[in-house]
């Protein structure tokens, strides 16, 4: 039959295709070997796929270019993992490059644990960013402040409503994260007694989920004062909700996390979106600027010890007073 | 009433040659290049720790992808090996964490995960052959029951076991090869044997060709096809043990997300005839090799994460397009 010549022509083919791959990838190999570095820090989050994990992979990146133009003798892998289980391959891949430190935003912790706990014990230095392992495993964690995120949050609608009104809450999904944010927030408004939580949902941190489930609520509840939504994508959906509803009697609409879009809402002086606070996606540029320090054994500024084992980054609250501060028009978050 | 076996033997034989000659020469030529291209590209590429790296990220949807040869060559699909991966996995977790003594936990998790996903491969199976629906929509359906019922049972979180000998299982070494690793190739021998040396891996092949066919010369068309999904289950049920013990713990949202696809692609590139009727092991494994050597690759030489996918797909499209383009 035709089989052994069409089998000849196939492999050709193949050959010219891959030997020009070949040469690409080999050219790839020779610009990332031919300088000398003497430490080698290894970055890997979860993929893009939500307005804060982009934000994540943007500073990841940004951070990078701009600590190897300060730091000449590091150099990093930057990689991102659309799964837990991706990224497990991820960090078994770096480990295998002479890696010198690890800085992981895990996608989720336990199915991540074992794996970090091999680079750690390797003699890696561990940095794991915003989720907590159940072991630990690192010898720094660093997390933005979700407790304080929903404080903020709270107390500047307490004051802003003068301490009375009706409020809606559109929460994220079920996980610890949300809780210690939801949580922080409804023990400030004990304290005021006037004010009214209408209602508390779940939106998924989705902004599809969250358009549909604050139509519900709008619908639902005729007088509504103040909206919290946890998150700045819930935010610009239920933004979006309210205008196609022409709900005027909502006077304040204040968000969580710190995104560009917000910040902008809030810098062009929005009627009703006046406040959000921060839980920033830059976390991962500071991770990875704590790694470059800590695996050179350097100490932070004018500090008498090494990087800290521990860091929280404080929740910022952005209003039109000092929002230059967080306004970065290039970012991605 | 039967066929005569002279004339059964030649029809086999042909369903043999075709895809060996034609389907497995241009992977392995594939496989080898970019093995010679990725020793040169990276220094750390031939390292022992690596090699074995790649090769137990290739077990857990190799394993699954070996399932699916036999589900596609029958002319289905399975699209809830992914899904179905979470599923077994939180039944795993779940047994291991209800019995006390370690060793029984360990024995009966993983009987439970060779058990439970051949029901659920058999429960496919049922749909498509009884139910008279299409494998493309009862896998579709199945994709989003099996994901939607291990988030159910564990409320989405994470699953973690304290089992002190669970993790030897999939994060374990003989004679210097990871468990996982074993089990692939050990699956992939077996599972050649048995659709190039058994009757019923020509009836598999002679039923993906021509259902219609295949049924007048008196093969029992739904048998086989539920045998295949079956086959898929218990793939997905290995695979699920080697993966939760890898991790220690499962994730249900996360567990087997896309497996369906890299299985697939893997099916494909190793030359299995997504139509159905030919195709073979071998090809599958040197399928999943290829995808697992690129994406190891990938990371290796640091190439920027948003172009993976692009890489990966390219690889993909060339793989079939120089199969395929010979066939008129």
């Amino acid at each position: 039959m035709l089989t052994s010549h069409a089998d000849g022509v196939i492999t050709m083919k193949l050959t010219r295709v891959l030997q020009k791959t070949a040469l690409a990838t080999a050219l790839m190999g020779t610009a990332l070997g031919a300088s000398a570095q003497e430490y080698h820090i290894g970055v890997t989050v979860p993929a893009a796929e939500h307005g804060w994990t982009a934000g994540l992979s943007w500073w990841a990146q940004q951070a990078t270019e701009e600590l190897t133009e300060k730091h000449p003798d590091v150099s990093f892998t930057v990689l991102s993992a659309n799964s837990g289980t991706a990224q497990v391959a991820n960090v078994e891949d770096l480990m295998i490059r002479d890696l010198d430190a690890l800085v992981i935003l895990p996608y989720n912790p336990a199915t991540l644990q074992s794996v970090i706990s091999e680079a750690y014990e390797e003699g890696i230095y561990t940095v794991v960013v915003d989720r907590e392992l159940e072991t630990p495993a690192q010898n720094v964690f660093i997390a933005g402040d979700n407790p304080g995120l929903g404080e903020q949050a709270a107390r500047y609608i307490a004051e802003e409503l003068g301490g009375e009104g009706n409020l809606l809450v559109l929460e994220g999904p079920p996980i610890p994260i949300n809780s210690q944010r939801v949580d922080a927030f409804n023990q400030v408004m004990e304290n005021y007694p006037d004010i009214n939580i209408l209602a508390s949902q779940n939106t998924d941190w989705n902004a599809q989920q969250a358009l549909s489930v604050t139509e519900d609520l709008l619908g639902s509840n005729p007088e509504v004062d103040a909206i919290w939504a946890g998150d700045d994508d819930v935010l610009i959906a239920a933004i979006q909700a309210i205008e196609e509803n022409n709900r005027d009697d909502i006077q304040l609409v204040v968000g969580g996390g710190g995104s560009q879009r917000v910040i902008e809402m809030i810098r062009s002086d929005h009627p009703i979106v006046k406040g959000t606070v921060t839980y920033p996606p830059s976390m991962i540029a500071s991770a990875i600027a704590l790694a470059v320090h800590g695996v050179k054994g350097e100490r932070l500024g004018d500090m008498y010890h090494g990087v800290p084992s521990r860091m929280i980054l404080a929740a910022d609250l952005i209003t039109a007073d000092n929002v230059e501060e967080y306004y970065e028009p290039d970012a991605a978050y | 009433m039967n066929p005569l076996p002279q004339r059964t033997t030649p029809l086999a034989q042909r369903f043999r040659r075709l895809p060996w000659n034609a389907a497995i020469l241009a992977p392995l030529a594939a496989l080898i290049l970019l093995f010679v291209v990725s020793s040169f590209a990276s220094e750390y590429f031939l390292n022992t720790r690596n090699l074995s790296n790649v090769l137990r990220q290739v077990s857990y949807t190799g394993i699954i992808a070996i399932g699916m040869t036999f589900v596609i060559i029958a002319g289905g699909i399975d699209l809830s090996v992914g899904s179905m991966v979470a599923l077994v996995g939180v039944a795993v977790l779940y047994v291991l964490n209800t019995i006390t003594d370690p060793l029984q936990a360990v024995i009966l998790a993983m009987l439970a995960a060779v058990v439970g996903g051949a029901l659920l491969g058999l429960f496919n199976g049922l749909l498509v052959t009884r139910g008279r629906i299409a494998a493309f929509v009862v896998t579709l359906a199945t994709m989003s029951i099996f994901r939607s019922l291990a988030l159910y049972f564990t409320d989405a979180a994470e699953v973690t076991t304290r089992n002190p000998l669970f993790s030897e299982v999939g994060g374990g070494f003989v004679l210097g090869i990871p468990i996982p690793v074993w089990t692939f190739f050990l699956l992939a021998i077996v599972s050649h044997v048995l659709l190039f040396h058994t009757a019923f891996g020509r009836h598999v092949c002679a039923v993906g060709a021509n259902a219609q066919v295949a049924r007048y010369s008196g093969i029992r068309v739904e048998r086989v096809v539920l045998s295949a999904f079956l086959i898929a289950g218990v793939c997905v049920g290995l695979s699920a043990i080697m993966l939760t013990s890898r991790l220690n713990s499962v994730s249900p949202s996360d567990a087997g997300y896309f497996y369906e696809l890299d299985a697939i692609a893997a099916v494909v590139i190793g030359g299995t005839a997504l139509s159905g009727g030919r195709g073979t092991v071998w090809g599958t494994v040197i399928g999943a090799l290829i995808l697992g050597i690129i994406n190891n690759m990938l990371n290796l030489t640091g190439v920027s994460p948003y172009l993976q996918g692009l890489v990966k797909g390219a690889v993909i499209l060339l793989a079939v397009l120089l199969q395929y383009k010979r066939t008129p």
